[in-house]
């Protein structure tokens, strides 16, 4: 084309970035790829192809990771341990320091790799992906440099086995390694086989920062060889970003090994737009959020909410915008949009776009010029989408964005939360007040106000519901590669025998008690209409409890339920002030309680007392706690502040061990209680009477009605129910390993949070390992709640 | 073809529409999500070899090449005026197979008093004349002198008045008394166009930017400017955005067409690319015409200069290789 020509038509012209140093190094590399495993290059035996995306063309031959190869990694991981984790907390600074100087230093060459190997713009690599990841490494340096100060009394777990996804390769790289190096641990990483090639260079630059060998350890390959790393018993931790379906799975296969598990899987998140916002800036805010890396972002906004009076507006607005985009090569430096990751992927993309216009959906593409060749699906706009429409409701992973209005703020939040996603969600309006209220009310654990896609190191990522558990990014993200030093005993399982055989003869010292069990703030008979005896230390029989069935727990899970969102509104001030009272109340009962704690656990009178006491001191803690568990406020590198808020999960199911069953029993419900769950408990199965007795304090101390419900009967049983209600967001179980086991696997309905101790005891009576804020972070998750600011 | 380059008659001029107080307090800004918009979008889009000469010519055809200094003589005017018809070196032009568009500035602006001057400099040439007016720059004197002063410049024979708006009435939110004055000035144009320079440094803040945009085209400006070039803050991308999508809003309630003109701090070649692809973006290629873009710019050219001589020759270039306007 003539410039004189361009001078009368201003079109644009291609603008390309240049790929031959990464040509260059795919060529010297032309053999194959191996794995980086302590330190050194291993070519595996099989391999696979690369391909980018844009053209098909074959990139690179990768290594499939076998056993043989996830052994050697993990081994030298393991090797590598011992002496990393004991190195001075400067020394790790300094390594992380270097690599986040050697990804600035190679900034470009890694974002048009990325962009090859993945198929997404060379703008979004060099100005999101790779800057963000080095500011990963710069911000998780410092943690390291601070470890031993800012987390006093926690350890790093060992060897962390890392499976992330193909959207972001080398950003989703950066969000596990870094902090897992910066908390002291050595990592197994598996990249996704689309996209390993940035991988494969960052471990080029591992051996440039003297990161010493096997701290660091590359292993390429397919979903089996990621299986062999979720099995491999020598693996402390998985940390897994990928599909909801894959956590599920990683769920099961870890359930009951004792294998920390942090997931951060799909979403389907709102972006909701009132009708005083800045609409111009919100159709921005949509290029942000779904067209950004081809809608392939688990925290995309796909599901546009909007106030119905603007609804036609906003629509009219995006289209304008949308036939502004253009689509085409990925290492062009003015698109928008470049190829999909991989042919399946569009096809899946297609597929439910098709299905959610057979469902009614209004498909609307733009008249823009698409690439003939390669993975290039146009930016989609699906409008009328009802709530049961398969777009409105399934992760489509694309750039498709499915449009619903609502009438008002409460419809608003409504159809925000009907999801089993929680990650983010993006608010938009010009009133403080508004955004403010649906920040607070919307299940997600990213919210951004008037933005989309914000990211930092600084701030924790990760979401809530069937979204997944554990963060990234921020000192919540440090916690997920941290333990405790005290925690559960590493071995020492105390299991309280059943009474062998209860004997009812000359027991009849009182009136016969038959306690009832709690739901609701009501005593209620139990369904089934049975009870089961309890007996004393020495077999007599001292009273009955309520055989509890499914049903029970059906009902206390719906009276919690229902008690969940007006109990989280309370105050914490006024959450604390229950609890005191309840502390006031049990010590006017403590006669009574040292009572039964002799009767049934045969203590002496003096254990009894001491065991009352220390109930006491531990509901005055959360008492005290629950108004000081504050969040923080984070400082992204940017006019905004984040506020990092710990919410409670919401409705949780607590089973209780048997030893020590009035101080166990306590230490587990009052933080959750404090921290505004509500909760249905399932006392001691041995010592039920212990919690029978306690419900009548609920109701003198001012609980409100649904806050703590109880079921007492078959344990096991009754557990597994709550496991598998997909209407509890988290499940605390202290019992034997296989129920562990069990229950960590029932869980994978909902994805719920489970804390289990595999059998293993823990010293109630020790204010170390009795209470404290590690129980704090197991009851709540963390929001991120985005707010930048400037008139 | 430069002669058909200033016809304003092929597109319709605002007329402007009764005020309309709702259409104010509908108006919503987020700053922030403003300035994330100029981010990106400065890393969006580029240009490069010919598209980027082409690029450049078109900027170089929608500068009001400008000089309003308390020493400006006649003779300064005429030299300015004759870059002005003449904005690029010959050989450049040809190098680049351009030579014939007919390629010149999109007008010459100048104080009231060198109107005269550069009408009879740029005779001929169908580049008008632009003056700044209304008391220029703070707007403060009488009302009756400002509207005078107008008069006089057009019968002077400046086919274009670059007026000042009182930043009180915006500061106050008197929106009425805004519309009244922009009314009152736009009538006093009479055949020649009126840009409405806001003052966008002093306005406080971009809802007000805004607000003040639609105001004033409202009230029948066929241009809004951002700025008069004294302002300690003048034209800037994220006040810019504001101001195109305020007039594209403009445009979809009235089907008028209002044209936009960047003046003061646009120095460089690559910044005047970023707004002319920020004008693509925003309100489509028929923006990117005289008749609906300017610059207000002294020393622009001068770099853009530089760099069509790179895009000819291959060599980076110096200053003093092009002729002083």
């Amino acid at each position: 084309m003539s410039v004189a020509e361009i001078f009368a038509s201003m079109e644009y012209g291609p603008a390309p970035e240049d790929a031959s140093k990464v040509e260059a190094w795919l060529k010297a590399n032309n053999s194959g790829f191996g794995h980086f495993i302590a330190g050194k290059w291993s070519r595996g035996k099989a391999f696979f192809d690369s391909l980018n995306p844009a053209n098909g063309e074959v990139l690179a031959k990768i290594s499939s990771g076998s056993a043989a190869d996830v052994n050697a990694a993990t081994s030298a991981a393991n090797t590598a341990f011992a002496d990393w984790s004991a190195q001075p907390c400067h020394q790790r600074a300094k390594v992380l320091y270097a690599l986040a100087r050697l990804i600035q230093k190679n900034s470009r060459f890694i974002a048009v790799l990325e962009s090859l190997d993945n198929g997404k713009p060379i703008r979004e690599t060099r100005d999101a992906d790779i800057p963000l990841a080095a500011r990963h490494f710069y911000y998780h340096a410092g943690w390291a440099q601070v470890l031993d100060r800012e987390f006093a009394d926690h350890k790093p777990l060992g060897v962390v086995g890392q499976i992330i996804p193909w959207n972001f390769p080398f950003l989703m790289l950066a969000w596990k390694i870094a902090p897992a190096l910066a908390a002291g641990n050595c990592v197994v990483l598996k990249p996704a086989e689309y996209t390993s090639l940035s991988a494969l260079y960052f471990a080029e630059l591992c051996e440039e920062a003297g990161v010493p060998a096997g701290v660091v350890n590359i292993v390429t390959g397919k979903g089996d060889t990621g299986a062999l790393i979720v099995k491999h018993p020598d693996i402390a931790k998985i940390a897994f970003t990928g599909s909801t379906p894959v956590g599920r799975l990683l769920r099961q296969q870890t359930a009951g090994t004792g294998k920390e598990l942090t997931l951060e899987l799909g979403g389907k998140s709102p972006f909701i737009v009132f009708e005083d916002a800045d609409l111009d800036s919100a159709v921005e805010g949509l290029v942000d959020g779904i067209w950004f890396n081809q809608g392939e972002v688990c925290c995309a906004g796909s599901r546009l909410l909007v106030e119905e009076g603007v609804a036609e507006r906003l629509i009219a607005k995006i289209k304008t915008r949308l036939n502004k985009f253009r689509l085409g090569d990925p290492l062009d430096k003015a698109i928008d949009m470049g190829a999909v990751a991989d042919p399946v992927q569009m096809k899946r993309i297609d597929e439910l776009v098709q299905q959610g216009i057979d469902e009614g959906a209004i498909c609307w593409q733009p008249d823009v010029k698409m690439p003939e060749n390669g993975c290039f699906y146009p930016p989609t706009l699906l409008s009328e989408v009802e709530p049961s429409n398969i777009v409105a409701r399934e992760e489509i992973f694309g750039p498709v964005l499915a449009v619903t209005s609502f009438r008002n703020l409460a419809d608003a939040v409504s159809l925000a939360n009907n999801t089993r996603f929680g990650l983010a969600c993006s608010i938009w309006s010009e009133n403080i007040n508004r955004a403010l209220e649906v920040a607070a009310e919307v299940k997600a654990g990213i919210v951004w106000v008037n933005g989309a896609n914000m990211f930092d190191a600084a701030c924790g990522f990760g979401g809530y519901r069937e979204s997944g558990f554990g963060r990234e990014g921020g000192a919540e993200g440090m916690y997920a590669y941290l333990a405790p030093k005290h925690d559960w005993k590493t071995n020492g399982s105390v299991a309280v025998e059943p009474a062998a055989k209860i004997s009812n003869r000359g027991a009849v010292s009182a009136i016969d008690r038959t306690p009832k069990m709690f739901i609701g703030g009501k005593q209620s008979r139990p369904d089934g209409g049975n009870t089961i005896p309890v007996a004393d230390m020495n077999g007599q029989l001292i009273g009955r409890v309520g055989d509890g069935n499914r049903k029970d727990i059906r009902n206390a899970v719906e009276a919690a339920y229902k008690a969940s969102g007006p109990y989280a509104r309370r105050t914490s001030y006024n959450r604390s002030q229950i609890m005191y009272f309840m502390a006031e109340n049990l010590s006017g009962r403590a006669d009574e309680f040292i009572h039964l704690l002799r009767q049934s656990t045969g203590a002496s009178k003096a254990a009894a007392a001491r065991e009352v006491d220390l109930s006491i001191s531990r509901i005055f803690s959360y008492a005290a706690w629950a108004d000081k568990f504050d969040g923080q406020v984070h400082s992204p590198p940017m006019r905004n502040v984040t506020l990092a808020v710990n919410e409670p999960l919401g409705v949780m199911a607590v089973v209780c061990p048997d030893e020590m069953p009035l101080l166990s029993m306590i230490s587990l419900f009052a933080p959750v209680m404090a921290m505004g769950n509500t909760q249905v408990l399932i006392p001691s199965e041995r010592y039920p009477l212990l919690g029978t007795d306690f419900y009548s304090l609920l109701e003198t101390s001012d609980v409100p009605d649904g806050v703590v419900n109880i079921v007492t009967g078959d344990r096991e049983a009754l557990a597994l129910v709550l496991a598998e209600h997909d209407q509890v967001d988290g499940i605390w179980y202290i019992g034997s390993a296989r129920g562990s086991k069990s229950i960590q696997e029932a869980s994978i309905g909902n994805l719920k949070q489970t804390w289990v101790n595999n059998g293993k005891s823990r010293d109630w009576s020790s204010s170390k390992t009795g209470e404290g804020r590690q129980f704090l972070r197991k009851c709540t998750q963390v929001k991120n709640i985005w707010l930048p600011y400037g008139d | 073809m430069s002669a058909e380059i200033h016809q304003f008659d092929q597109i319709v001029r605002n007329a402007g529409c009764a005020f309309e107080p709702s259409w104010i307090d509908e108006i919503r800004i987020n700053r922030s999500a403003v300035e994330r918009r100029i981010a990106s979008h400065s890393a969006r889009r580029s240009v490069k070899k010919q598209w980027q000469a082409a690029w450049l010519l078109k900027a170089v055809s929608l500068i009001d090449l400008t000089t309003l200094s308390g020493d400006d003589t006649p003779g300064r005017v005429r030299r300015l005026c004759a870059k002005a018809r003449h904005p690029v070196r010959d050989d450049i032009l040809e190098a680049l197979e351009v030579a014939d568009i007919g390629l010149t500035t999109g007008a010459v602006c100048v104080y009231h008093e060198m109107v005269p001057v550069a009408v009879e400099a740029l005779r001929g040439s169908n580049i008008p004349v632009a003056a700044v007016s209304t008391g220029f720059p703070a707007g403060l004197s009488p009302l009756k002198t400002r509207i005078a002063e107008i008069r006089e410049s057009v019968s002077a024979g400046a086919r274009e008045i670059d007026i000042v708006i009182s930043r009180r009435h915006v500061l106050t939110s008197n929106w009425q008394a805004l519309y009244d004055e922009m009314r009152a000035f736009r009538e006093a144009c009479g055949e020649a166009h009126v840009k409405a320079i806001l003052a966008t440094g002093q306005l406080g803040s971009l809802t007000k930017v805004a607000k003040a945009s639609m105001v004033c085209m409202m009230a029948g400006a066929d241009f809004i400017k951002t700025s008069t070039g004294m302002e300690s803050v003048n034209a800037t991308l994220p006040v810019s955005l504001i101001m195109m999508r305020l007039i594209r809003e403009y445009h979809e309630r009235t089907g008028f067409k209002v044209g936009f003109k960047p003046a003061g701090g646009v120095s460089s070649a690559k910044l005047a690319l970023t707004y002319l692809m920020l004008v693509k973006e925003e309100l489509g290629n028929e923006w990117l015409d005289p008749c609906l873009f300017r610059f207000g710019a002294s020393s622009l050219l001068g770099d853009i200069e530089r760099q069509l001589e790179h895009q000819a020759t291959g060599r980076y270039s110096a200053a003093n290789r092009h002729p002083q306007g």
